[in-house]
């Protein structure tokens, strides 16, 4: 390399850099391809359900007297739904949002098992009072709405 | 008054900014009636923003209700120390710190830089002003801190809880710091750019400006893992969240930009490189601001968006890298490229490692765009760890294996034979750890790789001190052997926690035990307790090792009012061995309470490796002014000795 | 040889550029719309928020006169700001139902101390779960209700001096 002229060397320089960083473009791109978490709603992974250990997020409402805790105390199972009335069933072992309760919005971020269950490593419960995830917006009012025309739980 | 007179100032700041601009611009053009009024101008420009910013805390201090932006953020009840830290822990009032930053720095250039062409010098803080005078303008028409209620609210709404921290108070200051220090980097790269004038002074002049904003930024970035780490209560220390990429994207290109620097400083190569460094440096603390800000991209640390702001801010973004860029590519051309080197040589060591660094930086640049991107589509997707993970250490493993070695490689040209020995040591420590490691434990690929390749490297970052006299070893040395133990260090954390954590989920009834990693943890029970603007559980867990000494540990379950939001309180407790962590959950049905225990090995080492970055950085910089002011005094002495001939010739 | 490598970064940024622009221009409606509106109100029955007024239920806006319901919170800064607006409608006739949320009697008592109380009734919802059943995703917002306990209109976001005529006209439109 050393006999190279000063120009040269400065071409080999540039177009071992573009190389390289085109390279890491094409890895990113293609490792984003496989490794993005897509978002679900429901009736979307009933349809078209993503394959066994895929990571995807799951958003939906927690349905009103679904959630019931295992013997161990520290699994739970609940169901997420939303308005086209799809179900997903999802399991999760783990220490639960502050504000993760029945019939408020939830995403789970995890992986369809092979039972079908839907296999939740981490959720996202509302953060506070005026924020909904954006991914939940769409199906919160239907949801609502539905709910309400289905429940008549009393409030405590 | 108090607010208005921090908004007259701030008025007063844009129109010297304006001047600077102006004065600048016609110093290149050749007229130069402003030109003497330029360095004054930035310097008055960066006491004003001082004081716009001095007024801001004393509103938040004293808690005027009459300003917007403390009923909407503070609160009369809380800590002082939450109180002031309030000021910036929002969008305006950290975008009034974001201007004040950059107008200190720009007057500090203004008061002692002398060494640089006065034209470059006047470009640059042409440049300099114009930047800040974008963010003026933002500030006054949009996002005005000291706007008034027409009736002061009767109490304020409080901070966000999960903000109220003392580790929180100080990290945004110490990022911006470090965001905004880059910008005056970016001004002496338009500067040097403009005026044809990108030498090896130039590099030299830059240096330290770059070291001193890339220590902030590491010392952010350190302090804010371990934040997060401790306060979400997710046991994890990097998320790889948009906020946190905002904050890594400047660190990586700065960090390419230091090592570039110094080969154009040392040997007056890599020019056109350098100076596209300084801008993308700076254009990555501007991407990042505005996807923090805008709120295209969801976060877990959300500030409020509002996308008038993101207009706003993707306009200068617009306005300043996209200048920048064109100027660059109208000016690269007729910048050469300057001295030539061997491919082993220490300059095609850190080409190596700015290759590599801008790829990693591409990688989470990409990673982090993504679903702005696909959205567009109407595709939602998010990307986490297992993209980021894999994908940056394919460029970061070979990029350590060199950094290993390069210190040792001559300027210009080397022969292998010269560091063979240092190389085959590396290499053996490297492979054995790698096999004992893996033969004992089977951890994952990229945890085994990252043990390995980090007590390879503890060791080789010595090197460079072989066979000195450490007495005459100049500091800037000091500062890299130093840094880069660092990065060995906090390497080491990291794959120790990603390869030996232990974690144990259980629900315990009140005297109920468990056991994690040679620890037994007992919960003795669960009590409410009150803070000044919080109710908590607290459960009390005793944790003894080996039969050892039982230690307490309370972590908590947190509920703040104005506004309502619960955070978790995660409980540490620090052996020399690791970190035992521990996180209250819920109360299940039958009266027995959640509890998530992790036992991590030398996790704190993440942090520590963080820290001893940043204290090379400064010993650098040390180094970098004395040997400066060295130079000097011996010109002044030579330019002194030369009059006293002359004069005594005249006698 | 054309230097076509020095605009490489200029065209990457620039397709930054579109792309976030071209986000930045998708108007985000960041308001939740209920989809109650013409539905029955749910049925609640909610403890009063503090000492001294009645709490509120279902079964209060059912007796043929329009009423508006306030879903607010001492600690939301647009309550304060739509409390005088509050007290015009009150003035005007209009009666109005609060729904404190997530609220401490002692603050609920010390923000009417503050800012008047223009409420008939104020009951106490310390889950939010109203606003679920409703579809209201934040403080404040306030419905319009007819006299047989049907949602007819909701105000997102704090009642303006400028709304003040609307919800009036809302609420005769209710009444017919």
């Amino acid at each position: 390399m050393s006999a190279l002229k000063a120009k040269h060397q400065r071409l080999v320089l540039i177009v071992i850099a573009l190389l390289v960083l085109v390279a890491a473009g094409l890895l990113a791109a293609w490792s984003l391809r496989n490794q993005a978490n897509y978002f679900y709603l429901p009736s979307q992974m009933a349809e078209n359900p993503p394959e066994t250990g895929q990571a995807v997020r799951l958003g939906g409402m927690v349905e009103q007297g679904s959630l019931e805790t295992m013997p161990d105390g520290v699994t739970i199972a609940f169901v997420v739904t939303d308005q086209d009335e799809a179900r997903v069933p999802v399991r999760y072992r783990g220490i639960v949002p502050d504000l993760f309760v029945e019939g408020s919005g939830v995403v789970a971020e995890g992986a369809l098992a092979a039972d079908g269950i839907f296999e939740a490593t981490n959720l996202l419960a509302k953060h506070d009072e005026n924020y909904v995830p954006r991914e939940l917006q769409e199906m919160d009012q239907h949801q609502a709405a539905k709910m309400a025309e289905e429940t008549t739980v009393g409030i405590e | 008054m108090i607010a208005e007179l921090g908004l007259a100032a701030l008025w007063l700041a844009a129109a010297l900014a304006a001047l600077q601009l102006a004065g600048g611009a016609l110093a290149q053009r050749g007229e130069t009636p402003l030109q003497p009024l330029v360095r004054p101008a930035a310097i008055l420009q960066g006491l004003l923003a001082g004081f716009a910013f001095v007024m801001l805390l004393w509103v938040f201090a004293v808690t005027d209700l009459s300003v917007k932006l403390v009923a909407a953020n503070s609160h009369s009840l809380k800590p002082m120390i939450f109180k002031i830290a309030g000021a910036w822990g929002n969008h305006e009032g950290s975008m009034l710190l974001w201007v004040t930053v950059m107008a200190l720095a720009g007057g500090l250039i203004a008061l002692i830089e002398r060494r640089l062409p006065e034209r470059t010098m006047q470009a640059t803080l042409a440049a300099q002003g114009f930047v800040a005078l974008g963010f003026y303008a933002f500030l006054l028409f949009s996002s005005n801190p000291f706007e008034r209620l027409p009736v002061p609210a009767p109490e304020g709404l409080g901070l966000n809880p999960l903000l109220q921290d003392i580790g929180l108070a100080f990290h945004p200051p110490t990022l911006y710091i470090g965001y905004v220090g880059l910008s005056v980097a970016f001004s002496f790269a338009v500067g040097a750019l403009l005026t044809r004038q990108v030498t090896p002074e130039f590099a030299r002049v830059m240096r330290p400006w770059v070291l001193g904003a890339w220590v902030f930024l590491t010392i952010g970035i350190t302090a804010g893992s371990y934040w997060a780490y401790y306060e979400l209560g997710w046991g994890g220390w990097w998320f790889w969240d948009p906020v946190e990429n905002a904050s890594l994207m400047p660190w990586l290109a700065a960090t390419a930009l230091l090592h570039s620097a110094s080969v154009l400083a040392a040997r007056d190569a890599l020019r056109a490189w350098t100076i596209m460094l300084g801008v993308v440096a700076f254009s990555m603390s501007m991407v990042g601001t505005f996807l923090v800000r805008s709120g295209v991209l969801t976060s877990v640390h959300a500030f409020a968006v509002d996308p008038e702001r993101g207009s706003f801010i993707l306009a200068l973004l617009a306005l300043y890298i996209g200048g920048a860029l064109l100027v660059f590519a109208l000016r690269a051309g007729s910048v050469s490229e300057g001295q030539r080197f061997a491919a082993l040589s220490r300059e095609g060591a850190l080409v190596f490692n700015n290759v590599m660094l801008s790829a990693i930086l591409g990688i989470v640049l990409l990673g982090t765009l993504y679903p702005l991107l696909t959205e567009a589509f109407d595709v939602r997707v998010s990307v986490g760890p297992p993209y980021f993970n894999p994908a940056s250490a394919i460029f970061a493993i070979p990029m350590l294996l060199v950094m290993a070695v390069g210190p040792l490689l001559r300027w210009r040209g080397d022969k292998f034979e010269r560091i063979s020995v240092p190389v085959a040591i590396t290499v053996a420590i490297v492979v054995t750890v790698a096999l004992i490691i893996g033969v004992a434990t089977a951890p994952g690929l990229l945890p085994l790789l990252g043990l390995a390749i980090s007590i390879g490297l503890a060791v080789a970052s010595f090197w460079p001190l072989k066979g000195r006299r450490l007495t005459r070893v100049p500091l800037a040395t000091w500062g890299m052997v130093i840094a880069h133990f660092g990065i060995a260090i906090a390497l080491f954390g990291m794959a120790s926690e990603g390869a030996f954590t232990k974690e144990r989920l259980i629900a315990l009834a009140p005297g109920g035990s468990t056991e994690i990693a040679g620890w037994q943890v007992t919960l003795e029970g669960v009590d409410p307790v009150a803070g000044p603007n919080w109710t908590a559980l607290e459960g009390h867990l005793l944790a003894a090792r080996d039969g050892g000494e039982p230690v307490r540990l309370d972590p908590q379950a947190r509920n703040f009012w104005a506004p309502p939001q619960e955070t978790t309180e995660s409980a540490l407790l620090t052996r020399w061995d690791g970190q035992l962590y521990a996180v209250l959950g819920d109360r299940a049905s039958d009266g027995r309470w959640q509890l998530r225990l992790w036992w991590k090995p030398f996790v704190t080492l993440i942090w520590y490796g963080g820290l001893l970055v940043a204290l090379g950085g400064v010993l650098a910089i040390i180094g970098r002014v004395l040997s400066d002011l060295k130079r000097r005094r011996i010109r002044v002495l030579a330019a002194e000795r030369r009059s006293e001939q002359a004069m005594g010739a005249v006698s | 040889m054309i230097r076509w490598q020095v605009w490489v970064p200029l065209a990457l940024f620039s397709a930054f550029l579109g792309v976030a622009g071209y986000q930045l221009s998708q108007p985000k409606d960041e308001f939740i719309h209920s989809t109650m509106i013409g539905k029955p109100l749910p049925q609640f029955d909610l403890p009063p928020a503090m000492e001294g007024v009645d709490g509120a239920a279902t079964t209060n806006f059912q007796d043929g006169k329009p009423r508006l319901l306030n879903i607010w919170a001492s600690w939301c800064l647009p309550c304060i700001a739509e409390a005088p607006h509050l007290e015009t409608l009150k003035q005007q006739g209009v009666e109005i139902i609060g729904v404190a949320i997530r609220d401490r009697p002692e603050d609920v008592a010390a923000f009417l101390e503050r800012n008047g109380n223009p409420y008939s009734r104020i009951g106490s919802d310390a889950v939010s779960a109203i606003q679920f059943e409703i579809g209201s995703s934040g403080v404040p917002e306030t419905f319009v209700i007819d006299g047989k306990g049907v949602i007819r209109y909701q105000h997102i976001g704090d009642i303006r001096e400028s709304d003040v005529p609307m919800l009036l006209e809302k609420l005769r439109e209710a009444g017919e």
